[in-house]
């Protein structure tokens, strides 16, 4: 038998899970002694070359409450062609179809290698993927030069048939219309003025006019060609979009001296909005969000456009003195149920040196599954190579997204599921399996996930409710089926289907069984998304108080540390920013998040991960540290005086070249796989980004202490937080005493 | 009566009304006589018409109805022997002939129309003895005054003789035509001579005033009768009067010219009235004079039997229609009928003449039954009339025939139309004696008549082209100004265009500090500052107050007390120049931006479909490079902008790095907002390319559109936002189509209620429905934001509502109903050049300061005020004028005068933001003669028009009009009671000055605003309303009353003479063109000769000709270059395109440019000329009693 190690590999491969606990105890009680919650990360797109598609639908039970569908854990008679479904008991027939099946002709569905499966189910027409632009012109030349580039490269990536649209919005907001010849037309909203959806699709003439439908005809189908004119296939407009993006100029009104640029975001977006709602509702489609600044007017606005106003701080929020965030975020939320509900997702990309708004803003992507990308300018290539991403394509050629999923959750009468943090809405779907006890999005058995990519990881969250008193029968196993309905990106129809089960452990019996069955990373993670989860809606001391009352491991010191929890030294929108991608990546990359990586490059050896601590800064080192967000090469001190020196120019010093490339080679293949792309910072001992690094390690040494350890390694850093080992001996002192 | 007298003056028509007026005259008035003698006098000035028409009366009076013709002749003789009778028919005459003369040369044939005015004469004479006369004194009076004087005397003097004779042939028949001869003579020997007696009377009063007397025997009739008189009374008149006594008599007096008339009249009696009538008309037309002769003959034919005598006259009637007196005849009839009653009424008048007559005599007392009745009344109008006619007398023309009347007197009866007062013979005298340039540095010194061509040196006060007042001698106190009710008031045209030969305002700059200023009341410096203390001080003339001069500006005096720099300066010299503005004199500071000019152009259905988009886009092409500029040599720096619309706005960027143009919707027009800056308002040669393509492309774009709603509201606040956006002032040119019934601020609803027309709601069609726009002109002011609006509907679009904008920001309105490309497309397109390349002024503020006396206390014409004082425009054009009126506060001396000084601070086409000064003196008077000898009649009229215009929007049309009859009559009566020398009540007798206020107010009363016609939209009312509201003098005259020129007969550099607004002046065998200022007919008679119509229009046949034609063929020959030289300058003349339209006599059309003979009866109900000023005249008398 495999090591618990290997089975919780071999159960991520297949079905993209990890559960906090490998064994599950056996009663509620046993359950909450735990701590950590049965739970799970769930990537429910989990790339699976090895898994084809199976070409016809799922067979559902029958049970009008219950549409579990069939797979490998179910009881089946082929004689009778019966299968119990395995979650409420139905007998279920198997359709006409299934006329065939035997113990040697069994359905895919069937098999145990197949607990994930993939329909593609026929239904109604093939929708195109739709993309709708809405590009920010109040720009600095320079980056509005690059973001048009990047927008006409990104026509080129699009499949043919894709469906585009572009809004521009700067102090007024522009729906350009793709579809004519000659004279370039665009509606025009004004940027200070809420509208309807209603209002919108009238002024854009979406709406018939109300004198047919008086006659008694029933009301014409939607005119293809009034809708069209703003979103139309990429293939009849690329050279129109072309040069329609290639002529986009700068938000031309002036800006007085001492003031912000007018920059309508919140119209354009509700623009955006209401046009896909009135054309193309429950497709697919995505709401490429570009801004270089905060909205400053209109519905949504969130900061004044009076300079000397700065746009608020984490200070200013908790002195309750930032006069836009509630109205505006209440703006925003609203914005983003109405898109998630007609599941087109909002995608934000936000590059600036100051604050965008993200904050505000982040539920758009958040609720919809969109992305958010923070950078400080268009013209890095920190945005080219992440916007690229969004259209990088998997081994089929198809776009690594899906659009407009439905999950749903279905348990054994044992488990009930409490909710799911991650890039999605309720879909309030009431049933046996939904828990009272809401943890994340709860109260729900089905979740909305408007869009979806194949590292996409929702943490999923689970209550044993069996009591105490009904022991489960020896052998049973709880089950857990996830069914994901969903647009792939080749606009087909598509059902991904993961049934997983665990053992029931008596804890009582078998404490140590489930002791090891513990998975501490994905608990780690999972704990850390409740707490950022917790974060997001509560006072941040309080958080960092039930953090601490929770099981604490070695990572949650970082976690403590971390920008998720911690909004010192972060702005508002930083935080939203780290926290929409904490709540959303896999659990590799999570953990990456909490705890960075260090690794060290030295003549003394091959490179190796080593303490994220002060004292790993030595001289003659070179260290390489991802956060996932940066991704820091850091060159010791006297490192950096030889590449000054230029030795690596030298022949005879082709080592030292070498020493200077590895970690750069190392870097740029990280750079190349992760989305978005890490802020990539090349620095040495004493150079002014050799902070990310500082505000990243365990300052063992600080000016406090420096010469108190009497040694001279490592760099001292100024910083009053505790070190590892301060809170390590606090921990203990703190674990005994609570037991005691 | 006065239609008596009127009508007989009239030529063609007078000479049926003096017949029948003279019929009815005689058994009217026996008292007649009496107020002939007055007449006489006056007759003297009107000459002509009064005179005849008094003798007219008079026989009837005192010939004793019956009498008839020996009667009349006798009371011609008597009045003469008053000197009045004789003279007025002098008078009259005179004026014919010289009209005639002129007219005769046009047409040859109206000498006999001559006769039949003298035939009227004649008849009117008896009637009219009693009537008219006119006053031939005021002629005399008219000395005082240069102009009255003159126009008198050479009126008279010409005049006199032809009506003399003619009066007098009716008297003796023949006879009665010698008496001409010595009537010219006589026509001052009138006055001096015969009328002396009476006249002199009148001279002593009139003299001061120089204005004319128009007595009638029976003013109260008169006003019953002038209605009657117009067209219809005429032709049934003279019949009825024949029939009765006067016609005898009359006829014979009038037989040169009178005959037609009374021929007909009298030959047939009943019948003839057709012909009478007719022939008067023609006659009346035909000058006089000349048409005697003829006529004479003419006429025994027709009238061989009635009167042999008259029958001379009768010829001439026929020449003035066209051949001899039958062709007149048949063609008259038709007229007459057209004309509506007269013939009828004539018909009915003759036979029941001496019945009916009196019992309409009755009537015309009656007043009320002005139009039916008028035919009975007639005769007593006529009798009134004469009366008038003696007043009259002031005018030349009249004042000629005057002279005749005396012998005149006897045989007419009725009020001449050619012896009431004649615009054409006011105008031809006032052009007669404006050889000199008027020079402005007399004060009080009345200028030349719009009418007449003359140079203007600047010395001092403003040029007339600039301010033309009401009074040139103001009276001191406020009692006098409200005893007389003379308005006071000016017309003030402060970017008036100036010929090539005069030099446009010079440009002053004083320096950094701006234009130097009186401390206190803040007048600009002007030549009416004293220099005192050396130089070192200058009081101000308006407040008096001492201020310092600052040492850049100082400058020693002369011995005199001037400046040494005097005439170096043009503030110190001239009356109008301009200061360069400081930035003080800026909005907010700052220097202005250049301005821009946004074209917003309507591409809904039917914009398209007429084919209104089309024109205008290619249009602007070519167009835009004319946009208005100081210097030729330079590029304009108007900025350009577009923007279409039918529901949603469509915005252009027309930027020049554009390849292509961008269209930018804006569909949320609840709230209008521009959305874009940069590249909506650019220079026009920077972004040729890209609108040019722009241009090409809209008439496509729209080309199958299917939206047929439309906005207006948020259309203009789009391009005020756009303004607003680029901070600069300018103009919007909208070109729309229909009642915007979209759903947006500024919707409007079809309210468009004939009912309401003459009810107490009237008022409220002229209102705006919605308060929107008022608001918005507001906003459009503020920023300085103009807006021109051409129209083009198919229907009702509440112009009264959707001018709102325009009138109050100093724009225009175009309006182009039933717009079809082809056939409009020339008027509407000159219209959009003339309106784009116009020079015009921004964020303009118009101030008027006085000195200290009076005060300006009212503004008329298209602008906002936001408080008492400034009169803000938003933009100013050449065109635009405005009148002031000034109310006294305190005494004003006769040693200062009064002064005012007009200063406009506006920003030039050129971004430049500058102040004209326009400074003006006038004299001020302590006696109110001398304030009736110096005022300006177009000018009053101007101010009347619109008051009245002005006061339909809170007052019931009726209201409206009955005040401005009733100031009218005050005017009249203060004159007579206190500047007219001791008179018969009977007696009618005007001011020389305003001795056509008459005629004029009586247009203003018929016009579409106050008396619409059946057939008139609303939605024209408000436009004419609208549109007179900022016309200056020249155009409020030609408006009110038309030019009509004869054009038998062109002479290359000079026009020939107009003749009378009536369709007796009409001649079957002429041409005739007639401008109104907005329109031009053309109206061919049906008897045109053959030659003729080939020159014209190329076609030998009348019925060849296409009635739809809207320009003349170009033909190869001098009398079609000619008259298109003409049409040209007429054009040019005037600041909207006139469209040409042909009329044939008898065709249906002949409505529409009827309704523009302003002295006739009008459809709506409108008096004719006669009838209006007998109704006058008893409005006069119940003043005095």
């Amino acid at each position: 038998m495999a090591t618990y190690q290997e089975f919780i590999q071999q159960n991520e491969d297949r079905d993209g899970v990890r559960f906090s606990w490998n064994l599950w105890p056996s009663s509620r009680l046993e359950a909450t002694r735990l701590v950590v919650p049965v739970s799970c990360l769930f990537t429910p797109l989990k790339e699976r070359p090895d898994l084809p598609p199976v070409q016809y639908e799922p067979v559902l039970c029958s049970r009008a409450n219950c549409k579990a569908v069939l797979n490998p854990l179910c009881q089946v008679d082929f004689r009778a062609k019966i299968w119990a479904c395995n979650f409420c008991f139905q007998r279920n027939p198997f359709p006409p179809s299934y006329a065939g099946i035997s113990e040697v002709n069994q359905p895919a569905e069937l098999m145990p290698q197949f607990s994930t499966i993939e329909y593609i189910v026929q239904r109604g027409p093939p929708t195109p993927l739709i993309f709708l632009y809405v590009v920010d012109t109040c720009l600095e030349e320079e980056d509005l030069q690059a973001l048009k580039e990047s927008l006409q490269m990104s026509l080129s990536l699009l499949p043919p048939n894709a469906l585009v649209g572009l809004i521009t919005f700067g102090r007024m907001v522009q729906v350009h219309e793709l579809s004519c010849e000659g004279i370039a037309k665009s509606y025009v909203f004004r940027g200070t003025k809420d509208l309807s959806a209603k209002q919108i699709q009238e002024m854009l003439g979406l709406t018939k006019p109300a004198a047919s439908g008086q006659q008694g005809r029933p009301p014409a189908p939607q005119d293809a060609a009034a809708s069209c004119r703003f979103l139309q296939p990429v293939h009849r407009v690329d050279m129109n979009l072309t040069d329609l993006l290639g002529e986009l100029q700068r938000d031309p009104w002036p800006v007085p001296q001492g003031k912000r640029p007018l920059r309508s975001t919140g119209v354009a977006l509700s623009v955006a909005v209401g046009l896909l709602e009135g054309t193309f509702p429950n497709t697919g489609a995505r709401v490429m969000l570009f801004i270089g600044g905060p909205p400053t007017q209109g519905p949504g606005m969130v900061v004044g456009d009076e300079l000397k106003t700065p746009i608020r701080s984490w200070h200013d929020i908790q002195k309750d003195n930032a006069r836009h965030l509630k109205k505006a975020t209440k703006y925003y939320e609203a914005m983003a149920n109405r898109s998630a509900v007609n599941g087109h997702s909002i995608d934000i990309y936000a590059c600036a040196l100051d604050q965008t708004g993200l904050l505000e803003m982040k539920c758009l992507s958040n609720l919809t599954g969109g992305h958010i990308v923070m950078g400080d300018s268009f013209n890095t290539s920190l945005f080219k190579q992440t916007f690229q991403r969004v259209f990088s394509k998997d081994y089929n050629g198809d776009f690594r997204m899906a659009f407009g999923s439905v999950m749903e959750v279905k348990t054994s009468r044992e488990l009930k599921v409490c909710g799911a943090i991650g890039p999605c809405v309720s879909l309030n779907s009431k049933g046996s399996c939904v828990s009272e006890n809401e943890m994340g999005v709860g109260g729900t058995s089905q979740w909305k996930v408007c869009s979806l990519n194949p590292s996409t990881t929702l943490g999923m969250y689970f209550e044993v409710v069996n009591q105490h008193n009904a022991p489960v029968p020896q052998g049973g196993r709880g089950v857990i089926q996830f069914v994901t309905q969903y647009q792939h990106s080749n606009t087909q129809r598509r059902i991904r289907v993961s049934t997983i089960a665990r053992n029931w452990a008596d804890a009582q019996s078998q404490i140590q069984h489930i002791e090891s069955s513990f998975d501490q990373e994905a608990a780690a993670v999972l704990m850390a998304r409740l707490g950022v989860f917790r974060a997001e809606s509560e006072e941040g001391p309080d958080v960092l108080r039930w953090l601490d009352r929770q099981l604490i491991r070695l990572f949650m010191f970082h976690l403590r540390r971390s920008p998720f929890l911690q909004v010192f030294n972060n702005s508002p929108d930083e935080s939203s920013y780290y926290r929409h991608h904490f709540v959303r990546q896999d659990l590799t990359q999570s953990l990456i998040m909490v705890q960075p990586i260090l690794y060290s490059y030295s003549f003394y050896g091959p490179p190796e991960p080593v303490l994220l601590d002060s004292s790993s800064i030595l001289p003659d080192r070179i260290l390489l540290m991802d956060t996932f967000f940066q991704l820091v090469i850091y060159h010791g001190e006297t490192i950096a005086q030889w590449r000054k020196a230029g030795y690596q120019e030298m022949a005879e010093y082709e080592n030292f070249k070498q020493l200077l490339q590895a970690p750069l080679d190392d870097a740029q293949e990280i750079l190349q796989t992760r989305f978005p792309m890490p802020r990539y910072v090349d620095t040495e001992h004493g150079g002014s980004q050799a902070r990310f690094l500082l505000s990243k390690v365990n300052p063992s040494q600080t000016h406090n202490n420096l010469y108190a350890w009497g040694q001279e390694t490592g760099a001292p850093i100024l910083t009053d937080d505790v070190s590892l080992q301060v809170f390590m001996d606090h921990l203990k002192k703190l674990a005994v005493s609570s037991s005691a | 009566m006065n239609v008596n007298q009127p009508t007989p003056m009239a030529s063609p028509y007078g000479q049926p009304q003096p017949g029948y007026g003279q019929p009815g005259y005689a058994p009217l008035d026996g008292g007649y006589p009496a107020p002939y003698a007055p007449y006489n006098g006056p007759a003297s000035a009107y000459q002509p018409g009064a005179p005849p028409q008094g003798p007219a009366r008079g026989p009837p009076v005192s010939g004793a109805p019956p009498v008839s013709a020996p009667q009349p002749y006798n009371q011609y003789s008597h009045s003469r022997g008053d000197m009045q009778n004789g003279p007025p028919l002098m008078t009259q005459a005179p004026p014919r002939p010289a009209v005639p003369q002129s007219y005769n040369q046009g047409a040859v044939n109206l000498s006999g129309g001559h006769p039949s005015y003298s035939q009227h004469y004649g008849p009117p004479p008896s009637m009219q003895q009693v009537t008219n006369q006119m006053t031939g004194m005021q002629i005399t009076s008219g000395p005082p005054t240069p102009a009255g004087p003159g126009y008198g005397t050479t009126a008279y003097s010409a005049a006199p003789p032809p009506s003399y004779t003619q009066a007098p042939p009716p008297a003796s028949s023949a006879p009665t035509q010698p008496p001409p001869p010595s009537g010219p003579a006589a026509s001052q020997q009138y006055y001096g001579g015969p009328p002396p007696p009476s006249q002199q009377p009148f001279n002593s009063s009139l003299p001061p005033t120089s204005q004319q007397q128009f007595t009638s025997s029976a003013p109260p009739p008169p006003a019953s009768q002038q209605t009657f008189p117009p067209a219809s009374h005429q032709a049934p008149a003279p019949p009825v009067s024949q029939p009765q006594q006067p016609f005898p008599p009359a006829q014979p007096p009038f037989s040169s010219a009178p005959p037609p008339v009374s021929q007909p009249a009298f030959v047939s009696g009943p019948p003839p009235p057709a012909q009478g009538s007719f022939p008067p008309r023609a006659p009346p037309p035909s000058s006089q004079p000349g048409s005697f002769p003829p006529p004479t003959s003419i006429s025994s034919g027709q009238y061989p039997g009635p009167m042999p005598p008259h029958q001379q006259p009768p010829p001439s009637q026929p020449p003035p229609y066209l051949s001899g007196p039958p062709p007149s005849g048949v063609q008259m009839p038709p007229t007459s009928m057209a004309q509506s009653n007269h013939l009828p009424p004539g018909p009915q008048g003759p036979p029941g003449p001496p019945g009916p007559l009196q019992q309409p005599q009755s009537q015309p007392g009656m007043q009320g039954g002005y139009p039916p009745q008028q035919n009975g009344a007639f005769g007593q109008v006529r009798g009134p009339q004469p009366g008038y006619a003696g007043p009259y007398p002031g005018q030349p023309n009249y004042g000629a025939p005057a002279p005749a009347p005396a012998p005149a007197p006897p045989a007419q009866k009725r009020l001449d139309p050619d012896a009431i007062p004649s615009p054409i013979q006011v105008i031809e005298d006032d052009k007669a004696k404006s050889n000199e340039p008027f020079t402005t540095g007399v004060r009080g010194q009345a200028p030349p008549l719009v009418t007449t061509n003359f140079q203007v040196k600047d010395q001092g006060n403003a040029s007339p082209r600039f301010i033309r007042c009401t009074a040139y001698n103001m009276p001191c106190t406020a009692d006098m100004a409200k005893q007389s009710q003379v308005p006071l008031a000016a017309v003030i045209k402060p970017l008036a265009t100036l010929p090539p030969d005069e030099s446009p305002p010079y440009l002053v700059d004083h320096g950094e500090s701006g234009p130097i200023r009186c401390n206190r009341c803040k007048a600009y410096m002007c030549p009416y500052m004293q220099f005192i203390e050396g130089g070192r001080r200058f009081q101000c003339g308006f407040c008096s107050c001492v201020t310092e001069v600052p040492p850049h500006y100082f400058q020693h005096l002369d011995h005199t007390g001037k400046r040494v720099d005097c005439y170096d300066r043009p503030e110190l010299s001239l009356g109008s120049y301009e200061f360069l503005a400081t930035v003080d004199y800026c909005k907010n500071n700052k220097l202005p931006q250049p301005p821009a000019f946004i074209f917003l152009i309507d591409v809904s259905y039917n914009a398209v479909k007429s084919g209104m988009v089309n024109i205008v886009c290619q249009e602007l092409k070519t167009l835009l490079d004319y946009l208005p500029r100081e210097n030729p040599e330079m590029d304009s720096v108007v900025r350009v902008g577009f923007v279409t619309y039918n529901k949603v706005l469509h915005f252009y960027n027309v930027k020049s790095s554009l390849a292509q143009p961008q269209m930018l919707v804006v569909s949320d027009v609840s709230d209008m907002f521009v959305p874009l800056l940069d590249g909506f308002l650019v220079n026009v040669n920077e972004s040729r390319l890209v609108i040019e393509s722009l241009l090409d492309q809209i008439p496509e774009m729209f080309a199958d559109t299917r939206e047929t709603e439309t906005v207006f509201g948020p259309v203009i606040q789009a391009g005020l936002e756009a303004l607003k956006a680029a901070d600069c002032a300018g103009k919007l040119f909208v070109f729309h189509t229909s009642l915007p019934i979209a759903e947006a601020p500024g919707k409007l609803k079809n309210r468009e209620d004939k009912k309401l027309i003459g009810t107490d709601k009237e008022k409220s069609l002229f209102q705006p429905q919605v308060g929107f726009y008022n608001t918005l002109a507001k906003e459009c002011v503020a920023q300085g934001c103009c807006v021109d609006l051409f129209l083009f509907p198919n229907q009702y679009v509440d112009v009264a509502t959707l001018g709102v904008v325009p009138v109050s920001t100093g724009g225009s309105v175009y309006k182009y109903t039933y717009f079809q490309a082809q056939a409009d497309k020339e008027r509407f397109l000159n219209d959009l050049r003339r309106d784009v390349q116009k020079l015009v002024g921004f964020d303009a503020v118009m101030r008027v300061r006085t000195s200290t006396g009076i005060r300006a206390t009212d503004f008329f014409g298209s602008f906002f005020m936001s408080n008492t004082t400034d009169v803000e425009l938003a933009g100013l054009d050449c065109d635009k004028a405005i009148t002031v009126e000034f109310k006294h506060d305190d005494k004003l001396s006769e040693e200062t005068g009064a002064l005012m000084q007009c200063a406009v601070l506006y920003t030039s086409c050129s971004g430049q933001r500058r102040l004209r000064v326009h400074n003006m003196a006038v004299n001020c008077c302590s006696q109110l003669a001398d304030l009736y000898r110096n005022c300006e009649t177009d000018t009053i009229i101007n101010f009347f028009s619109k008051y009245a215009f002005r006061g339909v929007l809170s007052n019931p049309t009726k209201a409206v009009r009955d005040t401005l009859v009733n100031q009218c009559a005050q005017i009249l009566a203060c004159y007579r009671k206190n500047c007219a020398s001791p008179s018969s009540a009977g007696q009618l007798i005007l001011p020389e000055c305003m001795k056509l206020l008459p005629v004029y107010l009586n247009c203003v009363l018929k016009s579409d605003v106050l008396l619409p016609g059946a057939d008139v939209s609303l939605d024209d009312r408000a436009y004419l309303r609208q549109l007179i509201s900022c016309m200056d003098v020249s155009e409020s005259h030609v408006f009110f009353y038309p030019r009509l020129l004869p054009l038998t007969k062109l002479e290359s550099g000079s026009l020939p003479m107009a003749v009378r607004d009536s369709e007796e002046r009409l001649s079957k065998g002429g041409v005739y063109l007639l401008e109104t200022g907005l329109h031009l007919f053309l109206w061919v008679g049906a008897n045109v000769q053959q030659e003729l119509l080939l020159n014209i229009f190329g076609t030998p046949s009348f019925s060849q000709i296409e009635p739809s034609m809207t320009n003349l063929p170009v033909l190869d020959n001098p009398f079609s270059q000619r008259l298109r030289e003409i049409i040209d300058s007429f054009r040019a003349q005037r600041s909207r395109y006139m469209k040409l339209m042909v009329v044939k006599q008898e065709d249906r059309t002949e409505l529409i440019f009827r309704h523009f003979l302003v002295e006739d009866k009008s459809a709506s109900g409108g008096a004719s000329y006669v009838d209006f000023l007998c109704h006058m005249h008893k409005e006069i008398r119940q003043l005095l009693s």
